[in-house]
Order: C-alpha cells, then structure tokens, then sequence
C-alpha cells in the first residue's frame, strides 16, 4: 500500500508542474506586454511599469519567473491581482462558494442517478431501461448554459419557486437549482454507470444463491446487488467532485455565484495574469488531488485491485 | 450432405476420408466471411436509434450545406429594429430578435459556424490522437513512458478552462475563426482519443497474426497502420463521434463566454448570449436555437451510443 501511495504521488509531480507551465507559459510568455491590460489605452507611465515589473518578476528570464511564481505557490504567497488585492484573500472568499456548489451537484447526481440507474438497471431490456437510457442521452446532449437558462427561466421566473440568481453569501437555498444543473449532466452519467454496473451484478452467481436461499428482495437487492455495483459509481463521484470544481465558470455565470469560476472569467476578460494562473493552478490541485484519492478508494473498496 | 464413405482421389499419398467436421468448414467458408463491420452493419440496420439518430445527423449537414433551402431571408441584413422582440409573423415563424433579426433564419444559418468547428476539431483529434496514441501503445517502452505523461499533464486541465486561457492569447484572439477554434479543442481534446487508441492497440498487439506479418518481414510501421490501427477502429469511431458532439457543445459555451468565434460570426452561442438579457420578455429567441444545439448534439450522442453498441461491446460500461 505505502509503495503504491508513493508511486502514485511521484506520478502526480510531472502532472502538477506541467499543468502549471502550459498556463503560465500561455499567460505570461506569450502576450507582448502582460501589465498593457492593466493601464488600458493610454498606456502605463515607465515608473508604474517598472514597479509592476518587480512585482511580478517581469524583468527576469522566464524561465526564473516561472521559478518564483512556483516558490510562490509553495509559501502560499501568490501576490496582488490587478486591483491590488492578495490573490490568496480573494480565493479565501470566493472557493467555499464554489465547494459548497460542487457537494450539493455531486449529492443531487449520487441520489437521483444511483436511484434511477438501480432501476433501469433492475428492468434492463424493459421499456422503463430504454427510456431512462434515452433520457440520460437527452440530458448528456444538453449543454450546461442551455439547462441553466431554461431552469432559470422556469423555475426562477415562470414558477417562482427559487431565486432565478444566487444573492451575496450564497445561502444554501439560492444554490440549489445551480448545483442541480451543475450536475444534471454527470447524473446521466452516474446513472448509465449504475444501470450497466447492476445489469452485470443481477445476473451473477452470488446473486442467484442469495435469491434461491430466499433472502427478501429487497435485501438481496440492498445488500448483493447494489453494495457490489457501487464501486465504479463511487470512483466516478469522486473524480467529478474535483472536476466540477473547475467546470463551473458557466454555472457560476448563469447564477451569479460569486465562486472561482465566475473570478477567473472575470480575470481572464481582464487579463489579469497572476490571477489567472494561480485559479488554474487551484483547480489543477483539486483535481489531481481528487484522482488520488479516487485511486487509493478504489484500492480500498476492490480488494481485488492490487498494489503492484 | 455429401456421403460419409466418398473417397477424394486428388489427394496423392493416400485416399482421405472426408469427415462431417471438414464438410462443415468448407461449407462454412463458401457462405459470406463475418466480420466486424458486416456484423455490426447487420445490427445497426435494426437498431431504431441508430435509424433515428442518423437521419437526424443527416437533417443537420443538409441544414449546414444548403441554408438556403430552409429559408430565404438573410441572417443579418433584414433586421430591422421595429420589429425587435416581435411575435411571429407571416414569412417568419419564430418572431424576432432583440435586434428585430428573425430568429428562425438565424437558427438555421448558425448551424454552420458550430458544426464545422465540431467537424475540424474531431478530425485533429483524430489525426493527433490516433497518431500519438498509437506509438504510445505499439512501442511501449520509454516512448509510452513520455506520451503518457503529457497526456496526464492534459489530462489535468479540463476542456472549456483550457481552450479558454488558450483563446485569450492574443494571437489566439486576433485569429479568432472557425480553424482556429478547431486547433484549440483539438490540443487540449487530444488526450482522450490517444488514450483509447493506445488501449485498443495494446489489445492486439501481440496477436498471432501481427506475429505473422513481423515473421514475413514487415516493416513496424508499416504492421502500425495496416495491421493494428484498423483492428483498433472500432472504439476510436465511437469516441470520434461522441467527441463531435462534446466539441460542439464546447464550440457554443466558448461562444456563449465571448471568446470563441468572432461576434460577426453567426453561432447559436452568440445567439444565446444575446438573448439572456431579455430572457424574461422574449424567452423565444434563447430558447430556438438551445433546442436546435441540443437536437444537433443529441443526434452525435445518439449516433455514437448506437455505434458502441455494435461496435464495441466491451465499451458499453462507460
């Protein structure tokens, strides 16, 4: 287990490094003049220019940038954005919007696509598995702006119900109808998991004894089938966690969430680099760390998947 | 039947009997050879989804070859700012922009911009992923070791964040277009065709008969791209469709974003995007063209959904 922790960690190094450079590489090297966005049309006076060239190390060899920026992100000093507020304050404000959003996505896609996947799954080559199939097509084919919008229209302005825009604080009950949009898209595919992962499960031998021993269904079904078909679900859960982190900048557009995702569109439009690049690198983070830890439950819950 | 006593007299070292079992070979052999692809043509044929999902993708090229058949009015010079927000009317069945433009002209023409980024971008996936993917998995070694690095390093960072910080560099900006677009999906939607490509060539790569070509003397890669790479067709069509689909979709929310296609462009994301403001007074003109996108990708999804049933059956749990 310790030699498979510790390779698993080796290989994220290379990952983490490079995913850092191609966005940094794209942010500062390839723009002419990274503080032009800053000034506007008139232009930086050289005194400005000079001061915003130490501040961000921009007098140095790229290379040596990228080197400080690293050494940055290790003290946790990522410096000022554009306004001159430290970036770490402002992802200190605006991530627990984005997470909570997230928990409440991947809760709302774990329920209701584990729910409709057992039953598809259960009734596989019925009527009621074909249109669940077609119905996680349809929601797999819709994009994430289209679903926001049209919820927002019909939940948030014909029907009332919610709030069609998440207010300051982002209280819980403003967010729900984002993060069910958020992760209508992953519950299609939680749900295609879980049907194909019970389909298999159902007809299994251990299965079949359990049934002839005469269990009740419904214990045949808690207990054999599903606890059994749960471990790919789980292991996608958790990757999409990490992923719908970084995937929320058009949830967080639509809605009006003040999260990381709305900061970075916001950075990117500006070209604030140094914000830019320390977002994407949170992101990057959440991720690999996410895969991880995705990779060590899957060891865990398949005691069949060795260390080697 | 032929009879069980029926001696061959070709043979020269001595009279065979010809057996049940060697009857049955040659018969089988005189009827069509199976294959994969008659196989799974045989299959497709009965497959209402597939029937469906392909006449609805053949709806859209024709929408997106001839717009002029649909409709004569033009996208954009008849607008007329009188007729803003307006309800249908004779000649134009879905009303009127916010700018008085009509909506059922813009949706059909905007089905162009998205499909051909969709098209481009599938194919330099394909052409970089099935290229990459495939030394990966043939040469194994240390060229695997690299190749699968970078595409971990890709892997990490998620489609839309990188065609995003890749679209707002400024050489990326000031070329903005529908082949510029196709470049940037296809370098950060590479990763997942090489990694399936790589998968399906390891699969055969120690196959009998890849042994049989490298023992008659043939080249690596000349076995590469006529031996492995088309035993290896299967899942790499399924994922290209299904990517058509998702590089649509991404087409439109870069768009949407305003930093995928120029605003003299016309795309069904910078129709959507126009709209929102007046989502609450005219909801029509947001709502046409999301339903034609999410027709149009449905009919991809759809497509690849019933080719991986036919195709590659042991694809089917993702």
């Amino acid at each position: 287990m310790a030699w498979y922790l510790i390779r698993r960690i080796l290989q994220m190094i290379p990952v983490f490094f490079g995913a850092i450079f191609i966005v940094y590489f794209l942010m500062f090297a390839t723009s002419g003049d990274p503080t032009a966005a800053l000034c506007g049309d008139r232009g930086c006076t050289d005194a400005t220019k000079a001061a915003l060239e130490a501040q961000y190390n921009l007098d140095q060899p790229f290379i040596v940038q990228f080197l400080l920026y690293l050494k940055g992100v290790f003290t946790l000093d990522l410096g000022k954005n554009f306004s001159g507020r430290p970036i770490l304050s402002v992802i200190a404000d605006t991530f627990p919007n984005t997470v909570k959003l997230a928990i409440i996505a991947v809760i709302f896609e774990a329920i209701f696509g584990v729910l409709l996947g057992l039953i598809a799954g259960l009734r596989k080559g019925t009527w009621y598995d074909s249109g669940l199939l077609f119905f996680s097509l349809i929601l797999i084919s819709i994009p994430v702006f289209v679903l926001g919008f049209v919820s927002q229209f019909v939940f948030g302005i014909k029907l009332g119900w919610t709030s069609p825009t998440v207010g300051s604080g982002a209280p819980l009950t403003d967010l729900l109808l984002p993060g069910m949009v958020l992760g209508g898209i992953s519950l299609a595919y939680v749900l295609r998991l879980t049907r194909n992962s019970v389909a298999e499960t159902r007809d299994a031998d251990h299965v079949r004894t359990a049934t002839a021993k005469g269990l009740s269904r419904r214990r045949v079904i808690n207990v054999h089938v599903l606890r059994n078909s749960m471990i790919p679900v789980v292991t996608f859960l958790g990757a999409d966690l990490g992923a719908l982190m970084g995937g929320a900048i058009v949830t967080e557009r639509i809605f009006n969430i003040n999260g990381i995702g709305n900061q970075l569109y916001r950075a990117i439009n500006l070209g604030d680099g140094a914000m830019v690049v320390s977002l994407v690198t949170l992101i990057v983070i959440v991720f690999v760390l996410a895969n991880l830890l995705v990779d060590l439950l899957y060891a865990v819950l398949d005691p069949r998947i060795r260390y080697a | 039947m032929p009879e069980p006593q029926k001696t061959v007299t070709e043979h020269f070292v001595a009279p065979v009997l010809e057996d049940q079992g060697r009857a049955g070979i040659e018969n089988q052999l005189d009827a069509k050879p199976s294959n994969l692809w008659r196989d799974a043509w045989k299959s497709l044929r009965k497959n209402p989804i597939f029937i469906i999902s392909a006449l609805l993708m053949l709806f859209v090229l024709f929408v997106v070859a001839f717009p002029g058949v649909f409709t004569s009015a033009s996208p954009n010079s008849n607008c007329m700012l009188s007729n803003a927000n307006g309800s249908p009317t004779d000649g134009h069945p879905l009303g009127f922009t916010n700018q008085g433009c009509d909506i059922y002209a813009r949706v059909v023409h905007g089905a162009r911009a998205s499909v051909l980024v969709g098209f481009g971008a599938t194919l330099g996936v394909l052409v970089l992923g099935v290229i990459v993917g495939g030394l990966a998995g043939f040469f194994g070694g240390w060229v695997d070791a690299i190749i699968s690095r970078v595409m971990d390093i890709f892997f990490a960072i998620p489609l839309i964040l990188g065609a995003i910080v890749l679209m707002s560099v400024p050489v990326m900006r000031q070329n903005a277009g529908i082949v510029t677009l196709a470049i940037v999906l296809t370098v950060f939607g590479w990763p997942q065709m090489a990694r399936i490509t790589r998968s399906a060539v390891l699969e055969v790569r120690h196959a009998e008969f890849i042994t049989a070509a490298r023992s008659l003397g043939m080249g690596k890669l000349s076995i590469l791209f006529k031996h492995v790479l088309p035993n290896a067709a299967g899942p790499i069509i399924v994922i290209a469709t299904i990517s058509l689909g998702i590089f649509i979709v991404a087409e439109a929310t870069l768009s949407f974003l305003g930093i995928g296609l120029p605003p003299s462009m016309l795309s069904w994301g910078h129709d959507i995007s126009a709209a929102q403001p007046q989502l609450r007074t005219n909801p029509e003109a947001l709502l046409w063209p999301s339903l034609m996108l999410s027709v149009t990708v449905l009919s991809f999804m759809m497509l690849g959904d019933a080719l991986r049933d036919a195709l590659d059956p042991k694809g089917r749990t993702q």
